[in-house]
């Protein structure tokens, strides 16, 4: 089962270390991992998307990860019930005369665009949920795509729930 | 607002330790510590030099588990703070609050492979309860407060502060701080009402109840507390390794330790009740053995302070997070007594059976190492603080040495470090001057920091090393001969002298080779002002009964074979 934490943290050096450490030593499988700073100068904020096996590993995660004397709060976003996910994605793929505007065509359906044009490809962003960015994807394979950068989920608990 | 003072970095760690309340520290100087090393005689400050700096994290170890406060080592950049790590590890393992304190290359030099450079805040981090690196001398004295803050609240356990050295030199104006500023470190301490009331009505439905007494008793000093639960609700207890100590081994309802090599009757105890009272432990694979099969019918309560420990191992009924001792005060005021006579009866008739295979109650004159530890605890009548080391030695003195006594027993438990019990005696001695200090050791662990005799003779400590000798690795070799069909790879080892050896440090020494020979060279070593190192030759392959097998069910144990019986 794949569990979606969004994590505060103070800003020191070696957080990131320390969190990794921890999900190493501990056998926890991290899917994705992003980290930014929060509206509170000094407190980063971490989405991770942990794969957990069982109940009691899912507890385990976060047990353990707000052992970190630096981590301040984990929170368990359950999406899409109370939290809103994210993805941001740049694809670049390759593009003729012929090719493009069914490509266009696609990022337009998409409610994606184009970044970067040139002569052989064009450069494509997306931010939608992980399902729609692994649609226009797969759309995008037979074209050619000649590169992927995806930055992983970040997530926020709705509005109206009190909890952050 | 206390008026600021401008000193060097240096002075700051020490100012800070005396602060701490501090008074000893165990460390080896070398290059990137020696402005440390210079400002420490300025300071109301015991240091022991060891002789390797394995020795000086397991002293501090030692220093802690005996005193109860948080024990203090040094050690320089590069090899100096590698050679801490096994006993940081050590450390961790078992929630022992120390703090090690390593010096770093010079800031400009951190990241260029420098002389003696090793990222050692990287190599620790995952045995370290929280690490720091210190590049700005501003940031100093806020550390060194927070860092004993970690070590010895909630859940003890090990930080290493590690100094550029150039900070060590800084000048800063300084306060130490009076309070700490962590504001995603905020321990439980108080158990959650509602939590304790359900395990009070679990109790009290219980039939066939069992408490089993953890470090954390002894951490939280809740011996009292853990006596008054056990005696109101008549319940049997079982200690852990670690817990050795927390409850008296002499008392009626203490059926010792349970486990790979625990009593088969506390074992059987544990597969047979109804409610486990779980307190300050954490279901080790070495107490549970296969953890499906473990206490089939009990519902578990389980106090801890460390909310993470609570369903890592074993399903929780009843989790309650907070200190032993606070968590403990409230439930005994919610119990009624009872009392279980049948399942005593009960427990009581296993107990008897196992006495009958017992080898003490054999008729020998083989020198064997459960009747050594028996009569060093006839011999100290239970007084001593022990210090066992790892492997057979470590479980025979947990089976034979009835301890009494609150933090009797030190010992990695955990990690399983050999080597462990002649530094942490070093500690244990240090921290407990007027106690009688027994190292138990086997001929494997004792080699591995023999070079700490050295501190013992230089610092005068009057410890009392009896090495069990029995010219093999014994667990693995008794692990070679139940499941390797005997084949002793690697196992056998020999010795120096240790007569000789101990004479060269100029330590009264003995080897016994017979039994009518023990109870004497017990009262000569007792009667020895200084150290006295006596050699046993024991039984060279004797095994530690009764054994579960790793991994197996602790309802199928190897028992100690009866006397007309084959061995198994």
């Amino acid at each position: 089962m794949k569990q979606t934490l969004i994590a505060l943290m103070q800003d020191h050096p070696g957080v990131l270390d320390r969190i990794s450490s921890l999900f190493r030593c501990r056998n926890f499988n991290i899917e994705s991992l992003t980290v930014g700073h929060s509206e509170t100068p000094g407190i980063s904020r971490m989405t991770l998307v942990v794969d957990c096996d069982s109940e009691a590993q899912r507890e385990q995660v976060v047990k353990q990860f707000l052992k970190l004397i630096e981590v301040t709060k984990v929170i368990e976003a359950e999406a899409p019930e109370s939290a809103v996910c994210r993805e941001l994605a740049l694809i670049k793929v390759s593009a003729t005369m012929q090719t493009r505007p069914s490509i266009i065509q696609l990022v337009d359906v998409f409610r994606a665009q184009v970044i970067d044009v040139s002569a052989t490809s064009l450069t494509i962003e997306i931010t939608d949920t992980e399902d729609r960015v692994n649609s226009l994807i797969s759309l995008l394979r037979p074209f050619g795509i000649k590169d992927l950068a995806r930055t992983g989920r970040v997530a926020m608990l709705r509005g109206g729930n009190g909890k952050s | 607002m206390t008026k600021a003072k401008r000193i060097k970095g240096a002075q700051v760690v020490c100012e800070s330790l005396v602060r701490e309340g501090v008074e000893v520290i165990f460390g080896y100087p070398g290059g990137a510590v020696i402005p440390i090393y210079d400002a420490l005689p300025d300071h109301p400050l015991r240091h022991v030099l060891v002789r390797h700096e394995q020795g000086a994290a397991h002293a501090a170890d030692g220093y802690a588990r005996a005193t109860g406060k948080v024990g203090v080592c040094f050690a320089t950049s590069g090899p100096g703070a590698t050679n801490l790590v096994t006993g940081i590890a050590t450390a961790y393992l078992d929630s022992s609050p120390i703090v090690a304190i390593t010096g770093q290359v010079p800031t400009a030099y951190i990241g260029k492979d420098a002389f003696q450079e090793v990222d050692v805040t990287g190599i620790t981090l995952p045995i370290t309860k929280h690490n720091y690196l210190v590049t700005d001398v501003q940031r100093l004295p806020h550390i060194m407060k927070e860092a004993f803050h970690i070590a010895r609240t909630g859940r003890p356990g090990p930080v290493l502060i590690d100094i550029a050295k150039d900070v060590q030199n800084d000048e800063v104006d300084f306060v130490y701080p009076e309070e700490v500023d962590l504001p995603g470190y905020k321990p439980t301490i108080r158990g959650h009402e509602g939590q304790i009331k359900q395990a009070a009505q679990l109790i009290s439905r219980a039939e066939r109840p069992l408490i089993f007494s953890g470090h954390g008793v002894t951490l939280s000093g809740a011996q009292a507390e853990i006596m008054q639960l056990a005696e109101a609700i008549q319940a049997p207890v079982i200690t852990t390794l670690l817990g050795i100590g927390s409850f008296p081994r002499t008392h009626p309802l203490c059926l010792g330790m349970s486990g790979m090599h625990g009593e088969a009757y506390a074992n059987k105890t544990v597969q047979d009740a109804d409610v486990l009272i779980a307190v300050g432990m954490r279901f080790s694979d070495r107490v549970t053995g296969k953890v499906s099969t473990f206490a089939p019918d009990a519902k578990v309560i389980h106090i801890d302070v460390d909310p993470a420990e609570i369903g890592k191992n074993v399903a929780v009924d009843v989790p309650v997070v907070g200190d032993v001792r606070h968590v403990l005060e409230r439930l005994n005021e919610r119990l009624k007594p009872a009392k279980h006579t049948e399942w005593l009866a009960k427990v009581n008739g296993w107990r008897g059976e196992s006495e009958g295979r017992d080898i003490l109650h054999r008729e020998t004159n083989q020198l064997l190492p459960p009747y050594i530890m028996r009569q060093i605890w006839h011999a100290n009548q239970g007084n001593a603080l022990m210090v066992s080391d790892v492997g057979q030695n470590q479980m025979w003195e947990a089976q034979y040495y009835l301890h009494d006594k609150h933090r009797g027993l030190i010992t990695s438990g955990g990690l399983g470090t050999m080597g462990f019990a002649l530094p942490a005696a070093v500690g244990v001695q240090v921290g407990r001057p007027d106690e009688e200090v027994w190292v138990t050791v086997g001929d494997g662990g004792i080699q591995m920091n023999i070079q700490e005799l050295g501190t013992v003779v230089q610092e005068g400590l009057p410890l009392k090393i009896a090495i069990m000798n029995n010219s093999y690795l014994g667990m693995v070799r008794q692990w070679q001969e139940l499941f390797f069909g005997r084949r002793y790879s690697g196992t056998p080892i020999s010795s120096p002298d240790y007569v000789k050896l101990a004479d060269a440090y100029g330590i009264p020494a003995m080897r016994i080779t017979q039994k009518q020979d023990v109870v004497p060279a017990l009262e000569k070593a007792r009667e020895t002002d200084g150290p006295m190192m006596l050699e046993f030759c024991v039984v060279e392959e004797e095994n530690v009964y009764p054994m579960v097998p790793s991994g197996g069910s602790i309802s199928s144990m190897l028992r100690r074979p009866m006397e007309d019986e084959e061995a198994v």
